[in-house]
């Protein structure tokens, strides 16, 4: 069931990839090649360590739902759970 | 010598070392060193006769201590007197050495002595043998003997004794003697063998190694707190719960899980991930839609005079509904961006399936909820207090309730042909507040005439019939008495607002029943609505007496329930699939044709014509068969004979409020509403009881 909101994401309009990383950063599936993968989460997963880590010092009872990257090609989003991370790219306007 | 020296150029340390100086001798070797010197006479040198000089001072060193006391008194506190204190040193000490002179009667004295004597013994006996050689010698030099027998004896002796080592090295040599000290202590040394050294060195595999790096954050702490909490609050819950046998297969079966949990390597743990993720997603695609559903403000309708539109937003359908109808619509109470879609078929010859989806406005391109049945779903409702509940009614006559939180696709309660289901299709479900023993029931209508409650008591539908239809005036006495009652086919219902025993069933004969729930045999009124099958009945949220009604007719009528002709009729050129009330203003309603065409009505604004006219679905052919109004956005769904739901907004001018005159307060929606109304009702009736 998990399965299917995941390819139904990856087959979603202007979806780039998406991958699922574990809470040491090493991605678990993805869409994408190995090399952009592995970079992908090495960064964001530091990225997302630090966003929650501010989130939940200004308020220790808040923690972060997502966070969404606009850059000027694409948009990441990236959903983190108690032990994953969700990644997507996403190529908004089109 | 120093006297003088001290006479001479320190002149000053003359007056003390005078009397000193007078008494003694010159020293003679210093003459020459004296004789360099000048003798000053210092001037306060006393002037003496030389018999004076002459005179002897006989000075004496004594051991005694000239500034020691002899009579020391001290007080003594202890007694209180002055005590003599006895003894006082009187002794002076001038000059003390440490010296190495033995008694000859000690011990180590007498070894000394002994150990001379066996020296001389040895030299006695080197003299004992050159006395031979003296003897020898003598004859030739006696003189010389005689004269310096010291030094003689020395040179003789050396030179025998020289002759004598030679002589006596055989005989016994005088042991050498150790030379002791007055300890006896001699330092004996011996020196091992030194084993030569080896290493021996042992490896092992070093443990192994982790790193192990931890941040102290203000959350972390919180989290730590959190988990103890939660910790406590177990060993709590444990200890309430007394069941030891239970206690085992639990924890057996808790370890099962926790062990299949470990080893799948989850991805289903990223399911609530996964569903946010999705939401953003198509969020970005839809991005300008949701925009415009929240902040667009259609800035035509300035210049449309009193007219409106409605903008379309989403589009929601799914492949599997894709041929089934959309047979009901139903916003959740509590979460207002989901809304419950029941699909099936009207069309008496083609029955199939049914499926109930629940959409969110968050994920326009994927339902949140599946249900599928076997049986056409005519229509659906929402419990307000538990709206996770919902309850469907089929076309074959069956009525399931659903239960959202749980996982399961089936239902949790159904109506079987046993428990007293409809023999018709059920047109009309609606829930009701909890009953007597807290029961949750609901009512439901349908064509075989009955109107039957039911409640859910446990695991079961219990039903009872309510009301059975039946057509007035129709009833035809057979010959053996009996009256044969034509029963009516209800095909919609509303319970009042407010007087909650209340309800209105529309029929398919074109007839409105004003019912009691306590009342199961007869009417409480009846109205002529329609010359066809009334496909949906509606009270005013606001005004407690007024309600709709829609027909296949094409006409859409406003009543006053206590008037037996309509209010307000509005013909719209085809036949109304439904009508709904707007949430927000009593005065505002939409209704939904099967040309594709949506309709608005202000009563406010304009009593006798709609304005809004849109046709909202794509294809002409595809007919509009519900409407609903979103209880807080400005939105409506409208569903068709395809299986689409179309969302669409309402541009401003559909949403008129009453406006506020300047210095009035705001006054509050209901009054106002039912203000509203009963003044356009009041006009409609002055006119017609003018008429």
């Amino acid at each position: 069931e998990v399965e299917e909101t995941l390819k139904r994401i990856q087959s979603h309009k202007g979806v780039i990839g998406t991958m699922v990383v574990n809470a040491e950063g090493i991605p678990i599936r993805t869409t994408l090649d190995n090399s952009t993968t592995v970079q992908y989460a090495g960064l964001l997963h530091q990225l997302t360590m630090k966003a929650k880590s501010t989130v939940r010092d200004i308020d220790p009872q808040n923690d972060l739902t997502f966070l969404r990257i606009r850059s000027k090609k694409h948009e990441i989003m990236v959903a983190p759970d108690k032990e994953y991370l969700l990644i997507v790219i996403q190529n908004p306007c089109e | 010598m120093p006297q003088k020296r001290r006479q001479s150029v320190i002149g000053t340390r003359g007056a003390r070392k005078r009397d000193e100086d007078s008494g003694t001798d010159v020293g003679e070797g210093t003459d020459e060193w004296t004789q360099s010197k000048i003798t000053i006479r210092p001037p306060d040198q006393l002037e003496l006769t030389d018999a004076e000089l002459k005179e002897e001072f006989t000075r004496i060193l004594t051991a005694n201590n000239p500034h020691a006391p002899q009579n020391i008194v001290r007080y003594s506190f202890k007694e209180g007197t002055y005590k003599l204190i006895g003894f006082v040193d009187q002794l002076a000490v001038h000059f003390t050495q440490v010296g190495n002179l033995i008694p000859k009667d000690s011990d180590e004295g007498r070894r000394q002595h002994f150990r001379d004597e066996m020296v001389e013994g040895s030299q006695e006996s080197l003299k004992v043998a050159l006395s031979d050689i003296e003897n020898l010698e003598e004859d030739e030099e006696p003189k010389e003997a005689e004269t310096e027998p010291g030094s003689q004896t020395d040179v003789p002796v050396a030179e025998a004794a020289e002759k004598a080592n030679e002589e006596l090295t055989t005989p016994a040599q005088p042991k050498e003697r150790k030379l002791t000290n007055q300890f006896n202590f001699s330092e004996r040394a011996s020196q091992t063998f030194n084993n030569p050294l080896r290493d021996r060195e042992c490896q092992m595999e070093p443990p192994p190694r982790t790193n192990f790096s931890a941040t102290a954050n203000q959350w972390e702490i919180y989290d730590a707190y959190m988990d103890e909490l939660e910790k406590q609050e177990k060993t709590k819950e444990k200890e309430k719960t007394k069941t030891p046998v239970a206690k085992k297969p639990e924890k057996i079966a808790m370890r099962k899980l926790t062990s299949m949990e470990s080893q799948s390597d989850d991805i289903t743990k990223v399911s609530q991930a996964a569903k946010i993720v999705e939401r953003m997603v198509n969020q970005n695609t839809y991005d300008d839609v949701a925009q415009d559903f929240k902040y667009y403000e259609d800035a035509a309708d300035e210049y449309r005079d009193q007219e409106g539109t409605l903008l379309p937003l989403w589009k929601f359908q799914n492949d599997r509904a894709k041929r089934l109808a959309v047979t009901a619509l139903c916003w959740n109470p509590k979460y207002k961006d989901l809304f419950a879609v029941g699909h099936g078929s009207y069309d008496f010859m083609k029955q199939s399936r049914g499926m109930l989806l629940f959409y969110s406005l968050k994920n326009p391109s994927f339902p949140e909820y599946i249900f599928s049945s076997e049986s056409g779903i005519m229509c659906l409702d929402m419990h307000v207090d538990h709206p996770y509940l919902v309850v469907v009614g089929h076309y074959d006559g069956n009525v399931a309730v659903y239960n959202l939180k749980k996982a399961h696709s089936q239902p949790c309660f159904r109506s079987t042909a046993k428990s007293g289901k409809h023999t018709d299709p059920v047109w009309q479900v609606r829930w009701q507040k909890d009953d007597m023993d807290n029961n949750l029931n609901f009512f439901s209508v349908s064509s075989d005439g009955r109107i039957v409650s039911w409640t859910l008591v446990k695991s079961e539908l219990v039903c009872t019939d309510v009301i059975k239809l039946k057509v007035e005036g129709s009833s035809t006495e057979l010959p053996e008495g009996l009256q044969l009652h034509t029963i009516g086919c209800g095909t919609a219902f509303d319970f009042h607002k407010e007087i909650d025993y209340m309800f209105l069933v529309g029929t398919e004969e074109g007839k409105i029943y004003k019912c009691s729930k306590s009342y199961s045999s007869q009417f409480l009124d009846t109205y002529d609505a329609h010359n066809m099958a009334v496909d949906a009945v509606t009270w005013n949220p606001y005004h407690t007496k007024v309600f709709m009604s829609c027909s296949s007719d094409w006409t859409v009528k406003i009543w006053d329930h206590t008037i037996k002709t309509p209010m307000f009729i509005y013909d719209l050129n085809s036949a109304v699939g439904d009508v709904a009330w707007a949430p927000y203003s009593s005065t505002v309603f939409a209704a939904v044709t099967t040309d594709g065409k949506a309709h608005v009505f202000d009563l406010a604004v304009n009593k006798y014509e709609a304005i809004c006219n849109q046709p909202v679905v794509a294809k002409k052919k595809n007919k509009i068969t519900h409407v609903q109004f979103n209880p807080i956005y400005p939105i409506i769904i409208v569903g068709d004979d395809r299986g689409h739901i179309t969302c669409l907004k309402l541009s401003p001018n559909l949403r008129k409020m009453p406006k506020e005159k300047k210095g009035q307060e705001v006054q509050k929606g209901p009054a106002v509403e039912i203000a509203k109304l009963d003044k356009l009702l009041n006009l409609v009736r002055e006119v017609k009881t003018k008429t």
